[in-house]
Formats: C-alpha cells, sequence, structure tokens
C-alpha cells in the first residue's frame, strides 16, 4: 500500500496544483508533497521488501505490479530527495505560471517513480512514457531560445527508442508460457537464441537513447542547455538514470546470453562516449554545457562498467547511480544560482566567486571535488569499484577510461578555478548571498555527499539483495 | 434483427419530422431519441430478446461480436448528434433531412455487422454509401463540397462495380452467395473455380481498400474529407469508416484462407503503401482538416495488421481501435468547426486563450499519436501483439512503428501552435456547453487508455 501511496501522493498534488494560481501557495504544496514523497522514500527504503499488486487488463494478464527492491528503493531514495531539492533550490527563480510548471514537475515526478517500482512490463512502458510527456511539455514552454526544435528532437528520439521497446516487449509476452508481463514470466519466456538476440536489441535501443550511449547521445546537451534549470536538473540527475535501470531490471536478467554476447561491443561504445564527451567538456565555456557533457561522461562510465558484466562492476553502479545524481544535483543548483544572479553562464566572465561569496565558493569545491572523485567523496567508492570492473574485464579498457579521470580533474578544476578564484569580475561583483533554502539544500546534499563517501556501508547493504538476483549461478 | 428494422424505421420517422416539427433543434432532440431508442433495440437483441421474428434464411448471422459493435457505433453516432447537433443544423434547411440519412446509414452499418451472405454484403455496403454522397454535397452553395460530393459518387459508383463483378465470380465458381472458403489440395494446387473464386476475393479486396480508403485506392479521401462540411467530415472519417473496417475484417477472417500465400502479399503491399502514403503527405499538410484526412489514411494502415489472422487481440484490438480513433477524431473535429480558418496557425495561441478547449485538443492528438494513458496507445498496441502474434514479419513491425514516430511530428505541429507559440487563435465564440461536452469525449479517451478492460468486457457476458 506504501508504494502505491508513493506513486498517488505526487500525482494528487499535481493534480491540485493545477487550479492553483498563487505562486506562493504552489510553492508550499509542491515542496510538501515531494517532501512526503521522500519520507515514504525513506520508509520502504528502511523497512523490507514490499510489493502491490492488483488486476489491471484482465484479458491480456496485464496487472499492476509494483516491487521494490535494492536497485528500485536507491533510486526511490534518490528521485524522493531530488525533487524537493529542486522545488527548494529554485523557490526563489522567476517563472511563469509556476503553478502549472510544478503540476508538471510532479507528474513527472510520478511517472519516474512509476518506472522505479514497476514489476510488469507494460506497466513499465507505461511509466516510462508517461516520464516523457510532462518533460516535453516542461521544456517546450519554459524553455530557451531554441527549445522547440531542441525539445522536439530529444522528444522524438526518446519517443522511437521507446516503441521499439515495445516490440521487443510483445515479442517476449507471445513467447512466455502464461501469456503474462510480469518479471518472472519474461525471464522464463522460451526465446530462441535468435529471437533473444532480436528482443535485446530492441530494449537496447530505448535504454542506449535514454542513457545515452554515444553515438545516440546528440539530443542530449542540447535538451540540458535550453532545458529551464530545474528541468536539466530532473534530466541529469534522476531521468537518465531511467536507462541503467532498464538495463539492470529487465535487459540483464532477461536476455543473459545476448547480454554476454554484447558486452564487448557496448563497452567500447561507453568508453569512446566517455572520452569524446571529456574532450568536448575541457573546450567549453558555457558553465551548464560543461556539466552536461561531463555528466554524459559520467553516464558512460556507469553503463561501460554495467556491461562489463561482473558483480563489482554493478555493485559500484548501483552506489553510483545515488553519488552521481547527488553530485550533479549540487552543480546544476550552484550554476543555477551564479546564472540568476549574475546572468551569464560564460566561465570567461566569472571569476572571484571564493572572494565575493565565500561559502558558495567552498561549497563549489565540495562539489567540484565529488565530480573528480576524491576519496571521502561518495563518487569516489562508486567510480573505484567501476574501474576495478573494467579492469577485471579487459586491463586495457581500464586504462582508456582512466584518462577520463585525468580529464574530469582538468575540465573540472578548470571551471572551479575560472569561476571561484582570480579577481572578482564584473558580472561576479553583482552576486549577492544565495537565499537560504537553496543555501540549505547545497549543505544538505554536501554533507550527504560526505557520509556517503566515508560511510557507504548502508549504501551497499541496501543494494546486497540486487546483486544476489543479478548474479547467482 | 432489432437494428436493421429500426433504424430502416427511424430514418423514414426522421423524414418527416421535417414536416411536423419547423425548428431544427426539435429534429436533433427527435434524432437524439431515436438514436436512444436503436441502442436499446440492439441490447435487447444482445441479450436474446426480439422484436419481430423474422425469418432471414441465413443470409444474416448475429453474433455478440457484430452486436457489440452496433452497440458501439450507435453510441459514437448518439454522441456525434449529441455534441454537434448545433453545427448541422447550420447547413442546408431541413436538419432532419440528414439526420434521415443518418439512420439509413445505420442501417447499412448494421447489416455490415451481420452480413452472412455476399448479397447481404453488397447492400449494406450500397446503403452505406449513398447517404454519404449527400452528405458530402449537403452544403449545395459551395463549390467545393458539390465537387467533392461529384468525385466521391463517381469513384464509389466504380468501385461498386468493382465489388460486384468480385461477387460474380465467386457465385460463378461456388454456385452460390454464401461464402464457401475453398478447400485447396496441396497436391494439385488451385483448379479452375478455385482460381476464379481468388480473383473474386481480390476484387472484392480492391473495393474494400477503396471504401476504407487504404493507399493505392485513397485518391478520393483528401478531396472529399476536405470539401465536405466539417461536421460530415467527422462523421464519415469516424463511424462510416469504423463500420466499413468492421465488415472487411470479419470478411476476410473468414476467407483469407482461400488466397493461400498472395494474402500475406497483398495485404503486406497495401499496408506499407497506406502507412507511407498517409503519413509522408500528412507532414507536408498546411491544413489541420487535410492534415487529419491524411492522418485518416495513415490510421487505417494500422488498423489493416488485424486482417493477419483471427486471434482475440486482433478482434479486441479492432474494437478498441475503432473505439479509440473514433472518440478522439470526433473530438478534434469537433474543435475544429469551431475554428474559421483550419490553417495550422490558426491555433496559435489557443491554449492561453482557451485553455479547457487547448487541453481537450492536446488528449485527442495524443491519443491520435499513440501516447500512453490515452486510447490510442492500447489501440496500436493491440495492433501490433496481434501482428506479431500471427506470424508476421518484425520487420514490417518496426516499419510501422517507425510510421507512427513520424506520425508525432504533424499531431505534434498541433500542441506547439496551441503551447509554444504566440498569437491569437482565428476562432468562433465556444459555449460553456460546447466545452464540457467535448469533456465527455476527452474523459472516454483517458478511460480507455486507463481501462480499456472495462469497454472489452461486454464481449463475452
Amino acid at each position: 500500500m506504501v508504494l502505491l501511496s508513493i506513486l498517488s501522493i505526487p500525482f494528487i498534488a499535481a493534480i491540485i496544483l493545477l487550479f492553483v494560481k498563487q505562486n506562493e501557495k504552489a510553492n508550499y504544496i509542491a515542496i510538501a508533497s515531494s517532501g512526503i514523497t521522500l519520507a515514504l522514500a525513506l520508509n520502504i527504503t528502511f523497512n523490507g521488501a514490499v510489493n502491490f499488486d492488483a488486476s489491471w487488463i484482465s484479458s491480456i494478464n496485464a496487472r499492476f505490479v509494483l516491487t521494490a527492491d535494492g536497485l528500485s528503493k536507491i533510486l526511490l531514495l534518490l528521485t524522493g530527495l531530488s525533487f524537493p531539492a529542486i522545488f527548494m533550490a529554485t523557490s526563489k527563480n522567476e517563472i511563469k505560471n509556476r503553478a502549472q510548471f510544478l503540476s508538471l514537475m510532479l507528474f513527472t515526478q510520478t511517472g519516474l517513480l512509476g518506472v522505479f517500482l514497476a514489476g510488469d512490463a507494460l506497466l513499465f512502458y507505461f511509466f516510462w512514457e508517461l516520464a516523457l510527456i510532462p518533460v516535453y511539455f516542461l521544456c517546450s514552454i519554459w524553455g530557451g531560445e531554441k527549445r522547440i526544435a531542441v525539445t522536439f528532437k530529444f522528444f522524438i528520439y526518446t519517443f522511437l527508442g521507446s516503441l521499439f521497446m515495445l516490440i521487443g516487449i510483445i515479442l517476449v509476452y507471445t513467447h512466455t508460457a502464461d501469456q503474462s508481463f510480469a518479471i518472472q514470466s519474461f525471464k522464463e519466456a522460451g526465446l530462441s537464441a535468435g529471437q533473444q538476440l532480436t528482443a535485446f536489441a530492441l530494449f537496447f535501443t530505448a535504454f542506449a537513447i535514454k542513457m545515452p550511449i554515444f553515438p545516440l547521445h546528440t539530443w542530449q546537451p542540447d535538451a540540458y542547455e535550453q532545458s529551464p534549470t530545474a528541468v536539466t536538473m530532473v534530466l541529469s540527475a534522476v531521468m537518465v538514470k531511467m536507462g541503467l535501470y532498464g538495463v539492470m531490471r529487465w535487459l540483464m536478467p532477461l536476455f543473459p546470453n545476448a547480454f554476454g554476447a554484447h558486452s564487448n561491443f557496448v563497452v567500447i561504445l561507453s568508453v569512446i562516449g566517455i572520452l569524446y564527451a571529456s574532450f568536448i567538456a575541457i573546450r567549453q565555456d558555457d558553465m551548464k554545457r560543461l556539466i552536461a557533457y561531463s555528466s554524459i561522461a559520467h553516464i558512460g562510465l556507469m553503463s561501460a562498467a554495467l556491461f562489463a558484466n561482473n558483480e563489482i562492476g554493478a555493485q559500484g553502479v548501483l552506489i553510483q547511480l545515488f553519488s552521481h545524481g547527488v553530485n550533479v544535483l549540487g552543480l546544476w543548483i550552484i550554476a543555477d544560482i551564479i546564472e540568476q544572479q549574475t546572468g551569464t553562464r560564460s566561465l570567461k566572465e566569472m571569476g572571484g566567486l571564493a572572494k565575493q561569496n565565500p561559502t558558495l565558493g567552498i561549497l563549489l569545491v565540495g562539489f567540484a571535488f565529488a565530480n573528480i572523485a576524491l576519496p571521502l567523496t561518495n563518487a569516489f567508492v562508486g567510480e573505484f569499484l567501476m574501474f576495478n570492473s573494467l579492469f577485471q574485464f579487459k586491463p586495457w579498457i581500464a586504462v582508456a577510461a582512466g584518462v577520463s579521470v585525468v580529464l574530469a580533474a582538468i575540465y573540472t578544476l578548470n571551471m572551479v578555478q575560472k569561476c571561484a578564484y582570480g579577481e572578482v569580475s564584473e558580472k561576479m561583483s553583482k552576486m549577492q548571498a544565495p537565499n537560504v533554502p537553496a543555501q540549505f539544500v547545497l549543505i544538505v546534499l554536501l554533507i550527504v555527499v560526505i557520509i556517503s563517501g566515508v560511510y557507504p556501508a548502508p549504501l551497499f547493504d541496501l543494494t546486497a539483495d540486487t546483486l544476489q538476483q543479478l548474479f547467482i549461478k | 434483427m432489432n437494428a436493421i428494422i429500426a433504424s430502416a424505421l427511424l430514418g423514414v420517422l426522421m423524414m418527416f419530422a421535417s414536416w411536423i416539427f419547423d425548428n431544427e433543434k426539435t429534429h436533433t432532440r427527435i434524432a437524439l431519441v431515436g438514436l436512444l431508442a436503436l441502442i436499446v433495440a440492439n441490447v435487447l437483441q444482445l441479450n436474446g430478446i426480439y422484436t419481430i421474428p423474422v425469418d432471414y434464411k441465413a443470409l444474416l448471422s448475429f453474433t455478440q461480436f457484430g452486436l457489440y459493435v452496433n452497440t458501439i457505433l450507435f453510441i459514437l453516432t448518439f454522441l456525434y448528434v449529441w455534441l454537434n447537433g448545433d453545427e448541422i443544423a447550420k447547413i442546408g434547411n431541413h436538419a432532419a433531412d440528414f439526420y434521415a440519412l443518418f439512420f439509413f446509414i445505420l442501417c447499412g452499418a448494421s447489416i455490415l455487422t451481420s452480413f452472412n451472405n455476399l448479397l447481404m454484403l453488397f447492400i449494406g455496403v450500397e446503403i452505406l454509401s449513398i447517404p454519404l454522397y449527400i452528405l458530402t454535397g449537403a452544403d449545395k452553395k459551395n463549390l467545393n463540397s458539390n465537387e467533392a460530393a461529384l468525385k466521391y459518387f463517381l469513384m464509389g459508383a466504380f468501385s461498386t462495380g468493382i465489388f460486384l463483378l468480385g461477387i460474380t465470380f465467386i457465385y460463378g465458381a461456388t454456385g452460390t452467395f454464401h461464402m464457401i472458403a475453398p478447400s485447396v489440395n496441396p497436391a494439385t494446387g488451385m483448379v479452375r473455380e478455385q482460381l476464379m473464386q481468388s480473383a473474386g476475393l481480390i476484387l472484392i479486396f480492391v473495393s474494400f481498400n477503396f471504401k476504407v480508403s487504404a493507399a493505392p485506392f485513397h485518391f478520393w479521401t483528401p478531396d472529399v474529407y476536405d470539401g465536405a462540411p466539417t461536421v460530415f467530415t467527422s462523421f464519415m472519417a469516424t463511424i462510416v469508416k469504423a463500420t466499413a473496417i468492421i465488415a472487411f475484417v470479419v470478411l476476410f477472417h473468414s476467407q483469407y484462407k482461400a488466397l493461400g500465400y498472395a494474402w500475406e502479399l497483398l495485404l503486406t503491399f497495401v499496408l506499407i503503401s497506406t502507412l507511407f502514403v498517409g503519413n509522408i503527405t500528412a507532414v507536408f499538410q498546411r491544413s489541420v482538416k487535410r492534415m487529419l484526412a491524411y492522418s485518416s489514411i495513415a490510421q487505417v494502415g494500422f488498423m489493416l495488421f488485424a486482417l493477419y489472422g483471427s486471434s482475440s487481440f486482433a478482434d479486441e484490438g479492432i474494437l478498441l481501435y475503432i473505439m479509440a480513433y473514433s472518440v478522439a477524431s470526433i473530438g478534434l473535429f469537433g474543435v475544429l468547426i469551431k475554428m474559421k480558418e483550419y490553417s495550422f496557425e490558426a491555433f496559435n495561441g489557443l491554449a492561453k486563450k482557451e485553455p479547457l478547449l487547448a487541453a481537450m485538443t492536446t488528449v485527442f492528438t495524443l491519443s491520435l499519436a499513440g501516447i500512453p494513458l490515452t486510447g490510442g496507445f492500447f489501440a496500436k498496441y493491440y495492433m501490433l501483439n496481434a501482428a506479431v502474434q500471427s506470424g508476421v514479419g518484425l520487420w514490417l513491425v518496426a516499419l510501422a512503428i517507425l510510421f507512427a514516430a513520424v506520425s508525432v511530428y504533424y499531431y505534434f505541429k498541433l500542441i506547439q501552435a496551441m503551447y509554444f507559440m504566440e498569437g491569437e487563435p482565428v476562432m468562433h465564440e465556444v459555449e460553456q456547453r460546447y466545452k464540457y461536452k467535448l469533456l465527455v469525449f476527452a474523459i472516454l479517451i483517458l478511460a480507455l487508455g486507463i481501462l480499456p478492460n472495462v469497454f472489452l468486457s461486454y464481449l463475452y457476458f
């Protein structure tokens, strides 16, 4: 029942917000609802396995099944944490029709939570698309100058990908023994080697576009840049995780043979993506684009480690799913504060943040360290495990991917240097102390970064059951 | 049987209504009551209660499926008249005449859902078609409407000829108008009679393609849909087309085996060209009305998937499809009627001026594009599942999906115009009551998209 309520709270709040006119009130409703969602997510995380099962479309045997294992819980936690953080950090931003904006954001949250909880293939597909539609409207209405074309590209890309997944679902469904969409039946579906390969390719396309894996990534930097920052945060902190989640929930368990057979190919693509994105990130002057490319590189590493198909890599990814979300969220919030107050995203025009506003400077440095995975930050744990797994997979791949650590240090520290140090630039002199909620959020996030970096054991415990399921011999 | 008799009688009754009552509002009310009576008569038969016992000599067969389709068609017509009554009254002199034609069309429709004999099929198709020629030309002073009617009539007459020729061939081969699937002996292949029967079936196939506007027999569609008064386009593109598709599916589910291997080849050719022509041409349209005409061709492409083989997915799917497609299209045409101009630009800024109307238009559009949470998603889903189950190559399904993605392009142009473009929509005043009526359609679409089960369970009780 708690699973159903975590889905319905943002949904109901979103509907209420459609009828709210005052901005202040809308803010309170959004923050309150996402706060309750966070509380429920914590509740689910610390309680044992929970399930919800109800009849849906009986004639084709599709059921409304929600389940939460370690993998779901860690993403539930991330989704639960991200939304109140985003709402609070951007609560003072100038947004037209704020109530509608927040309503669409909460619809997105409903879709995301549904994706992470669905235990039935058709339901999963349903939520997968539902998470996309509100984002389409959010970006197209509140985005930057080129928003309509860019968002449309993003939409068509992901929509096409998910349609391929739909064929995959139909293909597996027609081969299940009991004609049902349950994960268990899907796992036991009697597919021939050829069919498994086709189904693998169909599912993979959807996930690869969402993550995105090189060369299907072209929609992403533009979409991140043109979206309103609150939406960019959702996209890069939570939404890209849908692809990785899909791989772990569906691709690995359903098609183990095809998965193993293609790991080389995907790992190499991912590593190319990592290096490619890192090099582009170095050349960026726009802070938002820099963070976007850095995020692509990090996701690339996660997909490489996942497709290396060993336990240690999967463990690293499970931890990193959460850590990457928190880190990138912190960076986006800081970038947003700077842009809101100085009116620029260009690193050339920045400088002297540390002098002008020491608190924000320290916070920036903290998240930057997490971005390059220094020890004591949360990302270190995950990245260490992932490199370890790549080394087990093929040493030379680990070396190639390892270059990205150096590159990450280059572009991240370069950003910190240009932004925080040096003389106070003309634009930066307009910088005031960030508002209280934003500052509060940043500090909380930084505490999460450090705690989960120093003592990651709870995260390991949380995801133990997923690992066991994935790698049972 | 109830429905056939009742609709014919009601048609005649409606003709006299314009004689007795002068007020067009009254005509609409009488039509609505008549439609209700028709629904009741049909539901009675669905539950095994007959009003008049008729010996129809096995020319007709009333199945649960056919009767349920009747119910759907009648309810759709009811909703359509309920929404569009005022608009219908604006065309011509006597709304009652049009309602009479509707009833005759429904009479044809109820024959088409229950034929058991090729002659009945032919009569059904003709009863359905002839009123349509009149409706197309209803706007007598409009040249486009006249042209469309003439074009439709000529092309329709031509396809009727082909239809009859097909029936003649089959009669010549089997000696009966009843439908008998030939049993081909694999050792000898098809003998002469069987070849003749196949040729007849192919001719009927062609003629049906014309009726449902599948490519390459679609050329009349855009002009007719564009030229006809918009209210009647709405009727033709939805309820009439749905009836034709159902008859098409029912006929060939029992007969396709007669065509052997050629069947799949033929169907695949028609299906691909329909999807191609419909979707690609729709992309380039400037007028929303013409875009909808081409998109209705594209939608037929998806419906044709039900023809590959008979399965529960195909049967349930085609029902869901006609429901989702018709409700969404009637709704969308309902919005279009209120526009003074049919270009995409006319919709600019609609979301700001009429938020509810824009939201509902979005629901209809998303449904036509097949996005989850709307009926269109399950409609497409069932069709694809039916196709995969019947053993069609996955490449064809993938191709259909690519075209579905193309369709997103032109459907979303409408959403983009309404929500993301600045401007003043070029439209008539819309009454609050009208919006609430449209809301019923939008809610139906969402209900179909969340719990399609509810609408299908009646097939089996």
